[in-house]
Order: C-alpha cells, then sequence, then structure tokens
C-alpha cells in the first residue's frame, strides 16, 4: 500500500492541504500533487478497471504515457472522461471518479471475464459474436457495451461553462518540451536571434533531470534549469509556455499546441484551454523519452509501476510506493530507482536483473548499500489479487520455474527506454532502428520536408537517441545548431554546459520475461495495459497470419485509444517481430499520428459556441423582425423572417394572412439579402451574354431583364432579374444564396478564360437594403411618401427602373413583380434602409400594409408559376425542363451551358418536365413526393414518372397547389397521375397515393394583368 | 435625415484586456482599375500616392488602401463617398475602371488599448501574423476573423482597424468583444 513519506517531495507545497473527492471519498493532497500522487498519498492504488477484462488497475506511470489512470473528472457540467490522474495537478474542490467499474471499482462483476479470457481474445470483435446472427444484437452487443468502454460519455443536456479559445503564432522555431534538451536548444535559437516558442507540458522545467540525479557544470540540474529559465525570461524573442503540449506538426510548418490554461484553477475567469495554432520555420522536438514496462506475469497489477514514475513519486512528490519494493530490469537505469527507494528509508528486498551479469557504477552502488542483486533473474509471477503481496522469481533463460518468493508490496519495472518520435513521424519522419539501446531513433536522413523539400523538425536530446545525460545537452546543442542553420538563422558560438550522471552499462534487450514461457504465462504478461492486449494475443495474431504491423495493431488493439501505445509500441513489435522470426525493423512500427495526447473537444471548437458558433448574417430590418415576432429561418448564413406569426397565430395562417393581405391591398418584404454584383467595362455586354442564357447586351439602360445562369455542364445555376444603368455598367440581381458564389463563378471566368476582356466586377450586395413593395396599393404608398421619379405605367412601366428620391431616401426603383402583382422593388443603401421600412410602413397604414416573409413569398411565386432555384432545380435540371426555352436566345453563337444544352441527354424528349399540379381533392401534395409509374426496376423498386418541386397550400386558389416535372408533362395537360404520400396504409392495403391532374403551372392570373397596372 | 441613417452597431462598445467599439459610417469606394496606368487620376481625386503592395497611404481627407493588384479601397467621410465615386469616374473617363461607393456594405470597428493585448486580442481571431514587424501603421491586412473576410491595419501601436461586411458586425463585435474578455491575456506580443 502506498502512503506519503514524512520529509520530501521537491514539487508539494507540504504547508497547505488542499481537498479533493475520489468516488465520493473525501480525501486531501498538497498543492503540487498530481492527482494520481494525491490518491497515491492516500493510499489509493487502485485507480480504474481494464477494458476488457475488467481487472483493477494502478497507475503505472507519472506522465502522459499513463494508460491505466484515467478517471472521470468534474461532475454535471464540467464532467470530462478519460482525464489522466497523472498529468491532472490537484486543485481544491477536485471530484473524480473512476472508470470501467461495475458495480464498484473495489469489487467488479466484470472481473469473471478475466476468468474467460479463451473468450476475449485477439480479433474478437471479428470472429466470437459472427454467429448466430441474431445473437450479435440481443445477447453480445449489450453484453460488450456494459462491460466494455472506458469514461462515461458527458450528459448531453449538459453545457460546458468554460471558455474556450484559439490563439494564431507566428514563429522561427517551436521547440516541444522544457527539459534540459528543450532549454539548451532554446538558448541557441535564443542566441541565434530566432523568434523562439518553447512549451511544455507540465507545469514544471527541467524534465527528469533533477530526479535522476544529474549533475550540470558540477552543480545539480536544479541549478543550471534555473539559471538557464532565468537567462531565456530575459530574451525577447523567446517565448516560454508551461502547461502547453505541442500535439501535433503537419504540412507547412503548421502546428498546434494545446495550452491548459486553467485546469489548475478552474473558478478563475480566463478560458480552460487555448489551441495555438502555430506556423513555424523549424520544429526542435526535445520530447524526451519513455521507459517501457518488462513483459512478465502479472506485471499489471496494482503496484507494479514503471521505475521511473516511481523515482518521480518518490522525488517529486513524497511518495512511499510500498514498504518492501523489487525493482526488475534489463539495464543500470531502474538502479537509480533502487536507490531512491533506499534513499527515502524504504526496503528493496532484491534488484532482479534479467542480464546475466551487472557490474556498472550504479549496480555497485546499489551492492553497496546492501542490495541483493539477483542476475540472470526474472518474474515469473506476481501474487496478490488488487495489490501486489509477493513476486516470484525463476531464471530469465527458462520457462518459469520458481526459484523463490519475494514478499513484497510494489514492483518497480525497467525494459529500457524508447525516444518519443512523434512529433518527428507526424508528418513523415522515418525512423532507425538503434541496436544497442533497443529502440527506434530519427533517420537524420529521412526528416520530414516543408514546403521547400528541406527538412523542418530534428530532434534534440533523449528524443534523438541521447539518452544519458552526458551526451543529451551536446546533443540538443547541436541539433539545434543545424536547424538553426539550415533555415539561415546560425547560432554563435558558445560553450555547452557539461551534464554528467553515473555511467551506464548497455541493457540486454527482454522482451518476455522468463524467455521461455508458456502460453498460460504469456497470457498473463500485458503489453498494452488500455487495451488489454498480452503478449499471447500478438503472437496469435501472428498465427493467424498477420504479417503486417499496421494490421496486428487493428486486430489486436494494440496501441490504439487515448495513450496511442506510449508504452505498448516497442514491447509489442518485439513481440511481433519473434513471433514472424523477423528482424524489429524490418517489422517496422505503426504510425503516430496527432495529437500526441488527446486534446479537448472545446480546445478545437475555440471561440466558435453560442452566438458565435457561427456568423449570423443580418440585415438592416433585422432588428424590426425580430421586435415583431418573425419566426426566423436560415437561407445560407442569413436568417430571413419566414412569417410573423401574431399572438396565438400558426404559421400557416400566418402566411396566409400575410398573402391575402398582399394581393388585397399592400405589402412589405425584406429582400435585402438578394445578391447584387455590378458589371462594367467596354465588354461587359459580351460578358452578360455569355454569363445569361437569354440576350443581355440588348438590353436598354433604365429597363430590366430576366435571366438564367448555367453551369458550362448546361445545368441551370441561378436566376435573378438584371438591371442596364448605364451603357458600360449592368447590375446583376442574384439568388440570396447565389450572390458570392455567382461572384466567384464571374471573377473565375474574368481571371482564368477572359482575362483579357475589359471587364470589372464588384459585389455590392450589402450596400443596399432592398424592400418589396407589392400589391394594388404599391403605387399608392411609393407616391404618398413623395417621389421625384414618375412612378406611373406609362414611364416606368412592367420591367423598368428609375432612380431618384423617395421620401427622401435616395433610391432605385424596379418594377419587377415576382408575387405577379403591381410591385416595385425599392432599393436604398443600407445605412437608410430600416428608416425606409419604418417610413413604409407609417405610410401604409390606410392600405393595410402587411410584413410578408419567404415563405408567403414563396407561395405567391408558385401561383405565377415562377420557378425557384433550389426548388425546382437541384443541379440537374436545364431551363428547358422548366419551359423556359423563351430565355434562351437562338442568336447567340455561344452562352455558357450552350454546347452542353445540345448533348443528346440534354434534348432527350424524354426528360422530366416541369408542369402544374391540382390534386384533385384539393390537398396539398406532400414535398418530394413521386409520381408513380406502372412496374418495377431491375432494383425491384416501383418505377417513377415525375417529382414535385415545390407544393404549397394557396390562400388565394383555396386549395393545393404544386410544380412538378413529369415525364412528357406539358403534352398530358389534363392527364391524372398519381403521387406517393407519406401516410401509413392499413395493413395489407396498397400504400396511400394522391390524385393529381396535369394542368399550366401559373395558377393566378396568368395573363398577367395584375402586375401590368 | 442623418437620424435616420445608421451604421450596423451604432454606440457598440465593449471593454476588456482592450477596447472595441464600432465607429460608424465610414465613406468606403471601391475602385477597379489598372493601378499602374491611373496614378496620377487617383491623385489628382484623392491627393494620395498610389500605396504600394498592402499598403495605406494618406490623402486629402482620405485615405487610399491597396486591395489587389487591380483594386483599391479609398476611405473618407460617408457624406462623400457619392462625389468621390463621381470624380474618380469623371478622372479616369476614357479609362476602363469600376468605382463603387461600397460604404454601406461595410462596418467599420477601432480596437484599442495596450499594445501587446491589442495585438494578442487580434490573433485569438486571425491567422494573420499579428507581429509589429509583420503588420506596422500603414500596412493593411486582408484575412478572417475565424470564419468571415476581414481587413485589419493600425492607426498606431495602441490602436487598430476592423472592416467587415455589414451583415456580420454583430459576429465581428462578438468575436472581438470575447477575445478581449479580462482573463484571456496571453502575452505573447
Amino acid at each position: 500500500m502506498s502512503t506519503r513519506l514524512s520529509t520530501g517531495g521537491r514539487l508539494i507545497d507540504r504547508s497547505r492541504k488542499i481537498a479533493f473527492t475520489f468516488n465520493g471519498k473525501r480525501l486531501t493532497g498538497h498543492p503540487g500533487d498530481t492527482l494520481a500522487s494525491a490518491l497515491l498519498a492516500s493510499g489509493q492504488t487502485i485507480m480504474g478497471r481494464s477494458f476488457k477484462y475488467h481487472r483493477p488497475r494502478g497507475v503505472v506511470a507519472s506522465g502522459a504515457e499513463e494508460p491505466n489512470a484515467l478517471v472521470n473528472l468534474g461532475q454535471g457540467k464540467t464532467h470530462e472522461p478519460n482525464q489522466r490522474a497523472t498529468t491532472t495537478e490537484l486543485f481544491d474542490g477536485l471530484t473524480a471518479t473512476s472508470q470501467n467499474h461495475w458495480p464498484s471499482l473495489e469489487w467488479d462483476i466484470g472481473e469473471v471475464n478475466a476468468l474467460l479470457p479463451r473468450f476475449l481474445p485477439a480479433g474478437f470483435y471479428y470472429k466470437t459474436f459472427i454467429h448466430p446472427r441474431a445473437f450479435w444484437k440481443h445477447v453480445f452487443e449489450p453484453f460488450i457495451r456494459q462491460s466494455a468502454g472506458l469514461g462515461k460519455a458527458p450528459d448531453p443536456k449538459q453545457t460546458d461553462p468554460d471558455r474556450y479559445e484559439h490563439f494564431y503564432a507566428h514563429t522561427d522555431v517551436v521547440i516541444a518540451g522544457g527539459g534540459i534538451a528543450g532549454l539548451q536548444a532554446a538558448l541557441e535559437a535564443g542566441r541565434a536571434g530566432a523568434r523562439v516558442i518553447l512549451c511544455e507540458q507540465t507545469a514544471h522545467w527541467g524534465g527528469r533531470a533533477p530526479v535522476d540525479g544529474v549533475e550540470i557544470d558540477g552543480k545539480p540540474a536544479e541549478d543550471w534549469i534555473n539559471d538557464t529559465v532565468q537567462a531565456l525570461e530575459g530574451m525577447e524573442n523567446v517565448h516560454l509556455r508551461l502547461r502547453t503540449m505541442v500535439a501535433g506538426v503537419y504540412d507547412h510548418g503548421y502546428i498546434l499546441a494545446y495550452e491548459r490554461v486553467a485546469d489548475h484553477a478552474p473558478a478563475a475567469d480566463t478560458p480552460r484551454h487555448r489551441l495555438w495554432r502555430i506556423r513555424a520555420a523549424r520544429v526542435i522536438a526535445a520530447t524526451g523519452a519513455l521507459e517501457r514496462p518488462l513483459s512478465f506475469p502479472g506485471n499489471d497489477k496494482p503496484g507494479v509501476m514503471l521505475a521511473s514514475a516511481m523515482r518521480d513519486y518518490i522525488t517529486n512528490w513524497g511518495i512511499s510506493p510500498g514498504d518492501r519494493t523489487v525493482v526488475v530490469t534489463n539495464n543500470d537505469d531502474a538502479y537509480r530507482t533502487a536507490l531512491a527507494i533506499k534513499a527515502a528509508g524504504l526496503d528493496v528486498p532484491c534488484i532482479v536483473d534479467a542480464r546475466p551479469e551487472a557490474d556498472g557504477p550504479l549496480v555497485q552502488e546499489a551492492r553497496a548499500r546492501g542490495i541483493r542483486v539477483l542476475t540472470g533473474m526474472g518474474i515469473a509471477g506476481v501474487k496478490g489479487l488488487r495489490g501486489v503481496v509477493a513476486v516470484q522469481l525463476c531464471r530469465q533463460a527458462g520457462e518459469g520455474a520458481v526459484v523463490e518468493d519475494v514478499v513484497c508490496d510494489a514492483v518497480a519495472m525497467s525494459g529500457g527506454w524508447s525516444p518519443v518520435v512523434h512529433l518527428w513521424s507526424h508528418c513523415g519522419g522515418k525512423l532507425t532502428w538503434d541496436k544497442p539501446g533497443a529502440f527506434f531513433r530519427p533517420d537524420h536522413a529521412r526528416p520530414p520536408t516543408d514546403q521547400n523539400g528541406e527538412g523542418f523538425v530534428v530532434c534534440a536530446g533523449a528524443a534523438d537517441g541521447a539518452l544519458h545525460a552526458s551526451e543529451c545537452l551536446s546533443n540538443a546543442s547541436t541539433m539545434a545548431r543545424n536547424a538553426l542553420t539550415s533555415f539561415g538563422k546560425p547560432a554563435p558560438e558558445a560553450e555547452v554546459a557539461k551534464a554528467a550522471a553515473a555511467h551506464e552499462a548497455p541493457l540486454a534487450p527482454i522482451w518476455v520475461m522468463p524467455q521461455g514461457a508458456g502460453p498460460k504465462k504469456r497470457s498473463k504478461m500485458w503489453l498494452d495495459f488500455q487495451n488489454d492486449v498480452k503478449v499471447s494475443d500478438v503472437q496469435l495474431a501472428a498465427r493467424e497470419g498477420y504479417e503486417s504491423v499496421e494490421h496486428t495493431k487493428r486486430y489486436t488493439t494494440l496501441g490504439m485509444a487515448t495513450d496511442q501505445g506510449k508504452l505498448s509500441n516497442i514491447n509489442g513489435l518485439a513481440v511481433l517481430a519473434d513471433a514472424l522470426g523477423e528482424e524489429i525493423p524490418r517489422v517496422g512500427t505503426t504510425t503516430f499520428r496527432p495529437p500526441y495526447t488527446p486534446i479537448s473537444m472545446g480546445a478545437i471548437a475555440g471561440e466558435a459556441r453560442g452566438e458565435i458558433f457561427q456568423p449570423l448574417r443580418r440585415t438592416p430590418l433585422h432588428d424590426w423582425h425580430m421586435d415583431h415576432g418573425a419566426y426566423m429561418e436560415p437561407v445560407g448564413h442569413w436568417r430571413r423572417a419566414y412569417c410573423y406569426p401574431r399572438k396565438g397565430e400558426s404559421h400557416r395562417d400566418a402566411v396566409n394572412r400575410e398573402i391575402n393581405a398582399t394581393r388585397g391591398g399592400l405589402g412589405l418584404l425584406d429582400a435585402s439579402t438578394l445578391g447584387k454584383i455590378i458589371v462594367k467595362g467596354p465588354d461587359a455586354g459580351r460578358f452578360m451574354d455569355m454569363l445569361y442564357t437569354n440576350m443581355m447586351s440588348t438590353l436598354k439602360p433604365g429597363k430590366c431583364r430576366y435571366g438564367l445562369m448555367c453551369s458550362e455542364n448546361g445545368f441551370l445555376m441561378d436566376d435573378g432579374v438584371v438591371a442596364r444603368l448605364d451603357e458600360d455598367t449592368f447590375l446583376c440581381h442574384t439568388t440570396t444564396g447565389g450572390a458570392d458564389r455567382i461572384h466567384a463563378h464571374m471573377e473565375d471566368w474574368l481571371q482564368c478564360e477572359w482575362w483579357d476582356w475589359k471587364v470589372y466586377t464588384a459585389n455590392v450586395t450589402e450596400q443596399w437594403a432592398q424592400i418589396g413593395v407589392v400589391g394594388p396599393k404599391s403605387r399608392a404608398v411609393l407616391e404618398k411618401l413623395g417621389t421625384d421619379m414618375d412612378l406611373s405605367n406609362e414611364a416606368l412601366p412592367f420591367m423598368g427602373w428609375s432612380a431618384g428620391k423617395l421620401g427622401g431616401f435616395d433610391t432605385r426603383i424596379f418594377r419587377i413583380a415576382f408575387a405577379g402583382e403591381l410591385s416595385f422593388e425599392v432599393s436604398v443603401p443600407a445605412s437608410q434602409g430600416r428608416a425606409l421600412w419604418d417610413a413604409l410602413h407609417e405610410a401604409g397604414k390606410e392600405f393595410g400594409v402587411t410584413a410578408y416573409g419567404t415563405e408567403a413569398m414563396h407561395v405567391m411565386r408558385a401561383e405565377k408559376g415562377f420557378i425557384m432555384i433550389g426548388d425546382e432545380t437541384d443541379g440537374t435540371v436545364i431551363p428547358q425542363d422548366l419551359g423556359l426555352d423563351w430565355a434562351i436566345s437562338k442568336k447567340k453563337e455561344d452562352y455558357l451551358g450552350k454546347r452542353a444544352q445540345e448533348r443528346s441527354h440534354m434534348t432527350d424528349p424524354a426528360r422530366w418536365k416541369l408542369v402544374g399540379l391540382e390534386t384533385l381533392d384539393g390537398s396539398v401534395i406532400p414535398d418530394g413526393a413521386y409520381a408513380v409509374a406502372e412496374g418495377v426496376n431491375a432494383n425491384g423498386q416501383g418505377m417513377t414518372q415525375g417529382r414535385v418541386t415545390s407544393t404549397y397550400y394557396s390562400p388565394t386558389l383555396k386549395r393545393g397547389i404544386a410544380m412538378g416535372l413529369v415525364q412528357n408533362g406539358p403534352d398530358r395537360m389534363g392527364e391524372v397521375i398519381e403521387f406517393n404520400t407519406t401516410k401509413k396504409p392499413a395493413k395489407g392495403e396498397a400504400p396511400k397515393t394522391v390524385k393529381a391532374k396535369i394542368v399550366s403551372p401559373v395558377f393566378y392570373d396568368p395573363e398577367g394583368e395584375k402586375q401590368n397596372v | 435625415m442623418s437620424d435616420l441613417v445608421k451604421s450596423a452597431l451604432p454606440g457598440a462598445r465593449a471593454e476588456g484586456s482592450v477596447t472595441v467599439e464600432e465607429m460608424g459610417l465610414q465613406g468606403m469606394v471601391t475602385l477597379r482599375a489598372d493601378l499602374l496606368a491611373s496614378g496620377a487620376a487617383i491623385a489628382g481625386v484623392t491627393g494620395a500616392e498610389m500605396p504600394g503592395i498592402r499598403a495605406i497611404s494618406a490623402g486629402q481627407g482620405c485615405h487610399v488602401a491597396w486591395m489587389s493588384p487591380d483594386e483599391l479601397l479609398i476611405l473618407c467621410d460617408h457624406g462623400r463617398a457619392g462625389a468621390m465615386v463621381a470624380d474618380l469616374t469623371a478622372a479616369l473617363s476614357g479609362q476602363h475602371h469600376l468605382a463603387v461607393n461600397v460604404s454601406d456594405a461595410r462596418a467599420l470597428f477601432r480596437v484599442a488599448g495596450p499594445a501587446g493585448p491589442l495585438r494578442d486580442t487580434l490573433a485569438k481571431i486571425t491567422p494573420a501574423d499579428m507581429s509589429a514587424e509583420a503588420l506596422a501603421p500603414g500596412e493593411i491586412r486582408r484575412t478572417r476573423l475565424q470564419q468571415v473576410a476581414a481587413a485589419i491595419w493600425f492607426e498606431s501601436a495602441t490602436e487598430a482597424r476592423v472592416i467587415c461586411f455589414r451583415s456580420v458586425a454583430r459576429y465581428v463585435f462578438d468575436l472581438l468583444a470575447m477575445s478581449a474578455k479580462p482573463g484571456g491575456a496571453v502575452g505573447y506580443h
């Protein structure tokens, strides 16, 4: 059982206590603790349950690589699953619960899985639960869902109360890692005058050098670290950032760093996380190395820990991991842990060294301290159910016959170290196998390359394989200097501090302990603690033919999930290589992908939530709509008034009222969102003739013309009214959604194809508020406002426009009639829009003025048989389908889409064509309904002969009306066809349909008398 | 009439690490022309020299900002924009060009405060380099503020201006206000 030592702990403040809860239990720790160290101090060694077998698990590591100690952090609104206890700084009031336990952490019913591991072998998802089929849904899946999985998903009804943000930075060098290598690299880069961002993922500078007893220039490493940080703080070009992890390296020197601004102080009014989006010329990954576990039976029991982690807990947080700790190792470094345990006044009954001989200085020191060193030995088993009570020793060379039981309550294991090469690999840097060290390190000849084809990431210090302190600083210096020179910022000559630590003899590559272990023992050796993958699973995968490491990863789940194989990768590879009879470098590694450790969804979203989740585009009249209870609908990023329901009025009733008021007197529509693009130049007429299907160049100044725009594939993409402002200038109205797209379309043609045409365009959509003044009283209200324009039918006929003063406003008035009534579209500078709208309402009172929304607009245009882009068109419809042949010039040599429209399929007489549809019973055909036809197609689906494109209740005609595309439609006037409906048929009955007669699409005022007065 | 003419967010103001204010109506004219051939005509109307790439040059009661190789933005009093269009059109007659009043299509914000926090506030929402070296007074950057287009320039070390489209003025104001919120200091610039 673990506890707090009476002294020591370089990172904690023993003078203060802070309270937290774990599974509801009130516990205390000190400022500077991590959740893991505070739990250990409280004797809480079991911190979670494993993924598949629900085995009790304790903390294995002390940092970002921790696979086991994942907790649900916070509760309610702040609940967040899968948080590492080892990287969670303790704060007052922290609440955590353990994960994947059922019903309790101490007694878990799922633990029986552990008794049945042969039912959950590698690839169990793929093979065990296939048959019988029906069992998957009702038996297997519910069982697996109940027992597997890690954290609890946040409650979807809760809203995260914290705020998040992004931060864009541009710099020369990003250094990942604030250990001694990172600090040395920063010194070099700082002296070179480069702009530097130095990120350290923990709250402390210096990495593990102070814990490992490194001396720099004859003094404790801590002194050098403090001096160096101080020196860096004095450099204006160096920016230091704690609690910031470089999460990913991407192409073009793009780097994501994840800053946990307020995780340790949640009450503060600060963003919780900040996502740094950095552009840098070079990345120096001084990310250190991670210790590997040893694969011996029972290596996953609570109390078994990485040797380095145990040293960290003792030195940094004053934790006793147990009274008696057995150290098991294949290298000299783990002896430091034995010495640290001894120095803390605790017992090391023995050091189990798998190497045949061990005689380095650290070994000698251990012996001198009276520690029993057993060479050529291994661990054959760990006794204890929810902790360690003893280990069974055996010969490493043998099959695991027990030679001795050693009573102990903790085990420190070390299987050697692996450089953290993730950032090197994110962008394609290749690795090379270092045989003496038994690890992969960066292959300097094959770095990740930037946009100039140059390597832009270097690893420095332990991350480059310079694991020993004596090489670490000089390596970091050299690598940093190389990187700086490579982009023209050479560092000045400077003395590199000398780091020193006890010499270490080479390790022995030990991948299975004992080497001859049989199947039973191998199925108790955990490779991947987080995903419950064992030596036996990888060997099984190899036997089943999985030769590729990537396939094995997916088959066994080795190295997946939140820890991304930080501990398991090399051990798993080595076991696979052995099973395949291959060399480790021949088997290769899996791909390292960003992020290095998981980053929060909040950080990714940044500020984009709530009101600023997306930009809402507001017209100058937006506030009026809101004040008048408009029901708003999204149209692109715009919000437009759909209708203005009065108290107690349904939307449909509101729409009907708005239509009746407009047709009966005066309606006002906010049409400001209509696209408005100016096209000007000597070649403007020629350009317009190419853009539109009809002839625009013959349009006279002062006149308007409706036009269609097609893509080069012939499909109708936009429509609108064009006004000729003067000889050289056209104003093109586009659909609301088309403004930006059509402007880009115009510029595309002008810049890429017709670059020598003299035409300029400008998108002036937002310069103007546009108000539809519609209905028989529209002229009256405009004249009442007072104008210097002659608005009579003779002076301003249908499809004419005029500019002048209207009630003191600077306006353009277009005689356009989308509703089929006498109507005027009044365009006014946006700054005057609201005032004009108010003035029209004031003046229109006597005419029963009524604001109408987009739905009334839609219904009224459908009553007139006018098409709507996006309703009648869907990207597969050509103007000819819609009976718009009159708007296609026969005289023009060319226009965009012309040739495409001459292809055989486009001229096929059997294409579905636009007609009007009147239901026999007056009902409204459901939106999206298809006209059914006889027979079935090759897939057994019912045949169709048309579909509805627009369908509404017309309050004017007091019946349902629709437009649709029907095969040979215009030739079948009067014919009755049937449309499917969503009404549920009674059992045994045929699906319900609705009968409709094919009619002209113009339902209202076919002669156009209403608009022409 | 003047009380009936309204900018996008009259009087909008937020205080934080920096102050964000909507500046009311601003005259803006888009001019598209062959900039190599129109310098004298433009100088005649504006009194400003042709700005270099991404530069703003000062004229008589107006500023001329480079937008693209064939586009300028002329900033002047709101009331003068119409006359500016007419004058430019007259001065450039016979030469292919387009001058158009876009004053009301835009919103203008002042962001003011200590130099470092000012640049940090903007760097939270724009991918453009906000360092003093990369964007000094006299230069204008067309970029984006998170999800919308914007242009940014510095009047001085402690005051920046932001132009965006009128319809997204509220979004941009909210973004700037959120970025300026106390407690969010970064200390980078």
